[in-house]
C-alpha cells in the first residue's frame, strides 16, 4: 500500500509537472495545426451554430481572428462548448487553449480563479426596456415604475442600488426564470424589464412586436465581457489581447475585409505598420508578419465583427453605445501598432 | 322443438268452436314486444357501463371529458390549426390579424439537417445516411422474430454495423473517408450513437454483473457490488464532468480520448449498472429448483446459467429492461454538460435562433423534440410488448 501511494503521488508530481511544462500554448497551437476555443453552448449574437451548423457570433469571430493570426486560417478552430460551471475549469486544465465566452471581467476571477482576462470584446451592463408608447427617453425617467427582474441575480440588487441611489421608487415584480420574466413584461405585468443589455436586445426579439419596445441608453453596471487565458503563459496572452486591439485599430483605420488589399498599397505609415508592410511586428509576437491582413481578411475589423453578429446587420440590432471607437465616444481604444 | 315438426307425431286437430274454450287461460293475441334490455356490448354499451352507469360517473365523465377535449383542441390548434407552415424568418410566425400566432414550423424544417446530422461537414454527410441505412437493416433483422437467419443478423448487427458505423462516422483515411472529429457531430447522430452504444453494451455487462453480485466468491461479488454500487450512487452528470474536466489534468493532451469516447465509456457503464439490478431481480425470482435441476442433469454453472436460468430469467425482466433503455434513451441528453450536442441541445440550438425567435419559438421547439422522443420510447415500448406476448404463450391466462 504504502508503495501504491508512493507511486500514485510520484504520477500525479509528474503529471502537474508536464502541466507546467506545457506553458508554451503557442507552440501547441502551431503544431497541432488548430486553435482549441471555449465558446458559449449557444448564445444569440455570441456564440450560435447556423442551419448549416457552422458555428457563428462575435466571440466566435474572436476565435477565428486568433486562428487567422496564428495559423493563417480562420477556420482552423475547433470550438468546445462550455456551460457556466465548467469554463474556468477546462480553461485550467488545459481542454481549451482560449476561453471566449461572455465572461465578465471581475477581481475576484482575475486573481483566483489561476486565468488571466485579456480583451475585452463587449462592454456589457444593465439596462432597461419599456414599451416605446410610455414615451421615456431615460432610466432617470422611471420613478414610480413597476420592473420585471429575475429572482436572486445581481441584477436584482443592482436594480435596487440604481433607484436608491438616484433616489426614485419602484416597485419590484421578481420571477424565477428569464423566460417568465419576459412573459410578465410582455404581458404588461410591468412598466420596464431590466437584465444585461445584450440580453435586453436578444429578449426583445421574442416579444409579439419588437418595435414597440425600446432599450433605455442607461447602463447601470459594469459587465465587460473579456477573453482569458490560463495564468502563466504571458506569450499566448499577448497575442490574444493583440488580436482585439489590431481589429480596433483596423477599425479606427479604415482598415475593412472589403478594402484591405488596397489598403496594402496605402501610403500611411500607421496602416503599412499594421498589414505588415513596414516593420516585423507579428514577428515580434511569434506569428506571421501579415498577421492582421489575414484577420481583417478572412474575419473583419472590430466595427464589422460587431455589425454583423449584434449589430445593426443582425437580428440582435444592439447599437454600438460603449462598444463603439473612443473617437467615437466609445470605451473601444486600442494602443498603436508600432 | 323437434318434436313438433316431427312428422311422425299426429298434430291433433282442434275444432274451431273448442278452439274458443281455451280463451279462458291463453292468450289469443301475441305478446306486445318489449324493448331490449339495456346493452352491455358495443360502443354504446361499453360507455353505459363505464362512463355513465351513476350520477357521480356520469359528472366526473363530463368534466374530465370537457378538460380533455379544451386540451386536445388547444394543442391541435396550436400545432395545426394556428399553425404556420411556410415563412422565411420570424416575421412569418408572428400573432397577425384574426388568428394567434400557432407554431413556427418553418423553423423547424430550416434546421432539419441540423437536428439530424449536427455540425458535421455537409459534404461527408453521405456517411451517415449510409450508418442509418445500415443500421436500419441491422435492426430490422435482429427484431423481426421471423426472419431468415438471426444468427447471421446479430452478428451483422453486433459485429459488422458498429465496425462499419466507426470507419464511416470518424472516418478511415486509408479508404479515402477523411476523419471527421467527434466534435463536429451533433442532433440525432449523437442521440443515436450513445443511446445505442449504452442499450448494446447494458444487456451482456449487465449480465455478467448480476451473476457476479451472485456468485460464491468474494472478490467477484464484492467487485461486482461495489461497481453497481458507485455507478448507481454518483450523478451521471458528475462522472461527465469528471471525465471532460478533470482527465486533463492527468492525462497529457495526446492520451486524453475524444470527448465522444468518454460519452460512450460513461454512459455504457452507467447503464449496464442499472441493468445488473433489474437482471438481479429477474435472477431472484428464479426457484432454487431450477438450479438444482440443472444441477442433477449433470449441466455446469456457464451452461445451466445459459441453457435454464437465464432464458427464464429474462423473460420476466423484459419490462425492466426496456424500462432501462427506454431511461437510457433520455438520459443522452445530459452528455451536453461535456459540450456534445445532442438532439434536443440542437433543438435548443434553434429556439436560441434571432432569426426565428417569436413569443412561440420555445414551444414549437420542445413540441417537435417531445414528439420525436415520444415516437422512439413509445417504439421500443410496444416492440417490448410484442416480445412479451410472444414469450409469455405458455403463461398465459
Amino acid at each position: 500500500m504504502k508503495y501504491f501511494f508512493a507511486l500514485l503521488s510520484a504520477g500525479l508530481a509528474m503529471a502537474f509537472a508536464a502541466g507546467g511544462a506545457e506553458a508554451q500554448t503557442l507552440n501547441q497551437v502551431k503544431q497541432r495545426g488548430q486553435l482549441i476555443c471555449g465558446t458559449n453552448t449557444g448564445l444569440a449574437g455570441f456564440a450560435l451554430p447556423d442551419p448549416q451548423g457552422n458555428w457563428a457570433g462575435l466571440d466566435i469571430d474572436y476565435c477565428r481572428a486568433i486562428a487567422a493570426a496564428v495559423l493563417g486560417d480562420a477556420t482552423k478552430v475547433k470550438y468546445v462548448p462550455l456551460d457556466a460551471t465548467s469554463r474556468f475549469e477546462s480553461l485550467k486544465s488545459g481542454a481549451v487553449d482560449v476561453l471566449v465566452r461572455n465572461t465578465t471581467w471581475t477581481l475576484s476571477r482575475d486573481s483566483a480563479q489561476g486565468l488571466d482576462f485579456e480583451a475585452t470584446n463587449y462592454y456589457d451592463g444593465q439596462g432597461f426596456m419599456v414599451r416605446k408608447k410610455m414615451n421615456i427617453n431615460s432610466a432617470l425617467e422611471l420613478n414610480g415604475a413597476s420592473v420585471c427582474v429575475q429572482q436572486g441575480t445581481t441584477t436584482e440588487l443592482n436594480l435596487a442600488d440604481y433607484f436608491r441611489s438616484n433616489k426614485m421608487k419602484y416597485e419590484v415584480v421578481a420571477f424565477k426564470s428569464d423566460e417568465e420574466t419576459v412573459k410578465a413584461y410582455d404581458s404588461g405585468r410591468c412598466d420596464a424589464f431590466t437584465t444585461d443589455a445584450s440580453g435586453l436586445a436578444a429578449e426583445r426579439v421574442k416579444l409579439a412586436t419588437p418595435d414597440d419596445h425600446v432599450i433605455l441608453p442607461e447602463i447601470i453596471s459594469k459587465e465587460p465581457l473579456a477573453s482569458s487565458v490560463r495564468k502563466g503563459d504571458s506569450q499566448w496572452a499577448t497575442i490574444v489581447r493583440w488580436v482585439h486591439f489590431a481589429m480596433v485599430d483596423a477599425e479606427e483605420a479604415g482598415v475593412t475585409s472589403k478594402n484591405v488589399d488596397e489598403m496594402m498599397k496605402s501610403p500611411n505609415p500607421e496602416v503599412k505598420r499594421m498589414l505588415g508592410v513596414e516593420g516585423k511586428f507579428g514577428e515580434g509576437l511569434g506569428i506571421p508578419n501579415d498577421w492582421v491582413v489575414n484577420i481583417v481578411r478572412q474575419v473583419g475589423n472590430y466595427g464589422e465583427v460587431f455589425d454583423r453578429n449584434v449589430g445593426a446587420g443582425s437580428p440582435l440590432k444592439l447599437p454600438r453605445g460603449l462598444n463603439n471607437l473612443w473617437t467615437k465616444g466609445g470605451l473601444q481604444y486600442a494602443p498603436p501598432i508600432r | 322443438m323437434s318434436a313438433v315438426t316431427d312428422p311422425s307425431i299426429p298434430v291433433p286437430e282442434i275444432p274451431v268452436s273448442e278452439a274458443r274454450s281455451f280463451e279462458g287461460y291463453v292468450s289469443a293475441m301475441p305478446v306486445e314486444p318489449q324493448a331490449p334490455p339495456a346493452s352491455t356490448t358495443g360502443v354504446v354499451g361499453w360507455m353505459r357501463m363505464h362512463l355513465f352507469s351513476s350520477l357521480g360517473n356520469t359528472a366526473l365523465t363530463i368534466i374530465f371529458g370537457a378538460f380533455a377535449l379544451y386540451m386536445i383542441w388547444g394543442l391541435l390548434s396550436f400545432a395545426i390549426f394556428d399553425a404556420t407552415w411556410a415563412g422565411a424568418d420570424r416575421e412569418a410566425c408572428l400573432a397577425h390579424t384574426g388568428r394567434e400566432a400557432g407554431a413556427c414550423w418553418p423553423m423547424i424544417t430550416e434546421r432539419l439537417a441540423y437536428f439530424t446530422y449536427g455540425s458535421y461537414p455537409i459534404p461527408q454527410r453521405w456517411r451517415v445516411d449510409v450508418v442509418f441505412l445500415l443500421g436500419v437493416i441491422g435492426l430490422i433483422w435482429v427484431l423481426w422474430i421471423d426472419a431468415p437467419r438471426r444468427d447471421l443478423g446479430a452478428f451483422y448487427f453486433f459485429v459488422i454495423v458498429p465496425v462499419a458505423a466507426y470507419c464511416l462516422l470518424y472516418g478511415l483515411p486509408l479508404l479515402g473517408l477523411p476523419i471527421v472529429d467527434t466534435d463536429l457531430w451533433g442532433g440525432f447522430l449523437v442521440t443515436l450513437v450513445i443511446s445505442s452504444a449504452g442499450i448494446v453494451a447494458a444487456l451482456p455487462l449487465g449480465i455478467l454483473l448480476a451473476l457476479g453480485r451472485r456468485s460464491k466468491l468474494p472478490v467477484i461479488s464484492v467487485a461486482s457490488t461495489i461497481f453497481i454500487e458507485v455507478a448507481r450512487g454518483v450523478p451521471l452528470i458528475t462522472v461527465l464532468f469528471v471525465a471532460k474536466v478533470m482527465l486533463g489534468y492527468f492525462l497529457p493532451e495526446r492520451f486524453d480520448p475524444a470527448l465522444m469516447v468518454k460519452a460512450l465509456i460513461a454512459v455504457a457503464l452507467f447503464s449496464a449498472a442499472y441493468m445488473a439490478e433489474v437482471v438481479r431481480g429477474g435472477l431472484q425470482a428464479i426457484p432454487k429448483g431450477q438450479q438444482e435441476g440443472a444441477s442433477s442433469l449433470g449441466l455446469g454453472y456457464w451452461q445451466s446459467m445459459r441453457l435454464i436460468i437465464l432464458p427464464q430469467a429474462l423473460r420476466i425482466t423484459i419490462p425492466g429492461i426496456v424500462n432501462t433503455f427506454i431511461g437510457g434513451f433520455k438520459d443522452t441528453s445530459l452528455i451536453l454538460i461535456i459540450g456534445m450536442f445532442d438532439f434536443l441541445k440542437t433543438v435548443e440550438v434553434a429556439v436560441e435562433d434571432p432569426k426565428w425567435s417569436t413569443p412561440v419559438s420555445g414551444p414549437t421547439g420542445y413540441l417537435f423534440a417531445a414528439i420525436v422522443y415520444w415516437i422512439c420510447c413509445f417504439g421500443m415500448s410496444r416492440y417490448s410488448r410484442a416480445i412479451e406476448m410472444r414469450l409469455s404463450v405458455a403463461h398465459k391466462r
